[in-house]
């Protein structure tokens, strides 16, 4: 038997949704662990991955954490995917770049309701946040994009089987939406 | 000589009238031209650039060249499909579509020609800009955010309401929708929801207030079936 595919994933500033998308493909998954293994996910919690045929990104890039866990995906992974709308172009998070970051974290942690103690974070240990949120698209090459808010899991589906057994790309109408 | 005049679209005979664009004569014999800037209440435009199509090796946009004998024009050549997709990837870029937050999702004209053309990815690198959204006026809330630039809405206040709300300003990639009243506000102009100019807009720039999904995403225009089958956002306003 062929040696299994290896497989990342991880989310950078996403919701998860994507992940819980891609767990809707549901008992298929069993079908699935026959062709690939997977290295580092959020379900195996390894902290650094090694080299992958295939990572797959959720999430766009927030903060100089996910700027380097991008790039480490990149470096490991033959194949990269941006999955769902976050990767492909910044989706929600993004709406914050139409003001300043001083703005939102002002709003956030100063002037917002209810707001006990006006401290914006300033621990060395939390990421640095980007000026602006950005799909990941513009800070490393990406080989294929899947987009959706979240895709649902038959189109993970069909794009992850074509992709394992050599075939083109396509999607059913229907399955391939921007919301 | 012939009985009617006919030119071929993608090696299909299409009969013609007198006046015709191709648009025109490729939309009456249910040939779809993918388009953006078109609508066929008004005069075309010719600003989209996503109808370009190949006219005997020379690239025309569809609304605006007139149909003549033999022609032969391509439509859906790989060429031209990828060049349309370009074309849209760099509207949204210009643009803040955030398509999972836009109460138009699933009935916008943008997106779904977008699905037609095959864009699973913008491409190009975003430019974010910042604009202000107008919700002055108490039934109509513009996003400027999501403006195509069309000027349908233009023509609909200048030729159908009489009124001339709309117009482009600025040139090049400055070139923006603005206001004609005191304030620049659409609040304070001319504008009524009941005008043309409320209707026809292809993406989610102006919006009706107060009904954003009374239809749940999922049973909305171009959920289900294509552009291509559907047809335009405002030809099927005019249906419901």
């Amino acid at each position: 038997m062929a040696e299994k595919l290896k497989v990342a994933t991880c989310s950078l500033c996403g919701c998860f949704g994507c992940h819980m998308s891609f767990l809707d493909i549901d008992e298929r998954i069993l079908d699935l662990i026959k062709v690939v293994e997977f290295d580092r996910t959020p379900i195996t919690d390894i902290k650094h991955i090694s080299h992958c045929d295939i990572g797959i990104i959720e999430g766009g890039v927030a903060n100089a954490e996910n700027v380097e866990v991008l790039r480490e995906f990149r470096e490991n992974c033959d194949i990269l995917i941006a999955l769902g709308a976050c990767a492909v172009n910044g989706g929600i998070p993004a709406m914050r770049n139409s003001f300043e970051l001083k703005e939102c974290l002002e709003e956030a942690y100063i002037d917002g309701v209810g707001v006990h103690t006006k401290m914006i974070p300033t621990d060395p240990e939390i990421p640095m946040l980007l000026n602006k949120v950005h799909p990941i698209h513009e800070v490393v090459k990406v080989d294929y994009f899947l987009p959706g808010c979240p895709p649902s899991g038959d189109a993970i589906w069909t794009f992850l089987t074509e992709l394992i057994e050599g075939k083109p790309i396509s999607f059913p109408y229907t399955q391939i939406h921007y919301d | 000589m012939k009985d009617s005049d006919t030119f071929t679209l993608d090696g299909k005979t299409i009969p013609f009238q007198p006046g015709d664009t191709i648009m025109d004569a490729a939309m009456r014999a249910g040939e779809y031209i993918p388009h953006l800037c078109h609508n066929p209440e008004f005069a075309p435009h010719g600003s989209c650039r996503v109808c370009v199509v190949e006219v005997n090796g020379r690239q025309v946009s569809s609304c605006t060249q007139p149909a003549s004998n033999d022609l032969e024009v391509k439509n859906n050549s790989e060429e031209l499909v990828q060049m349309r997709r370009s074309i849209l990837q760099m509207l949204f870029v210009e643009g803040n579509h955030v398509c999972p937050g836009c109460e138009k999702s699933g009935a916008c004209q943008l997106q779904a020609v977008a699905y037609y053309t095959g864009m699973l990815s913008p491409h190009f690198t975003h430019f974010f800009p910042r604009r202000p959204l107008d919700a002055s006026h108490p039934d109509t809330v513009i996003d400027f955010d999501r403006c195509i630039l069309c000027e349908l809405c233009v023509r609909a206040s200048r030729d159908v309401d009489g009124k001339n709300v709309f117009a482009l300003d600025d040139r090049g990639i400055k070139t923006h929708l603005v206001i004609n009243s005191p304030s620049g506000k659409l609040g304070d102009s001319e504008f009524a929801v009941t005008d043309k100019a409320a209707h026809v807009c292809p993406v989610g720039a102006i919006l009706p207030k107060h009904q954003g999904y009374e239809k749940p995403i999922g049973e909305r225009l171009y959920d289900k079936q294509p552009i291509s089958v559907v047809g335009d956002v405002a030809a099927n306003e005019d249906k419901e």
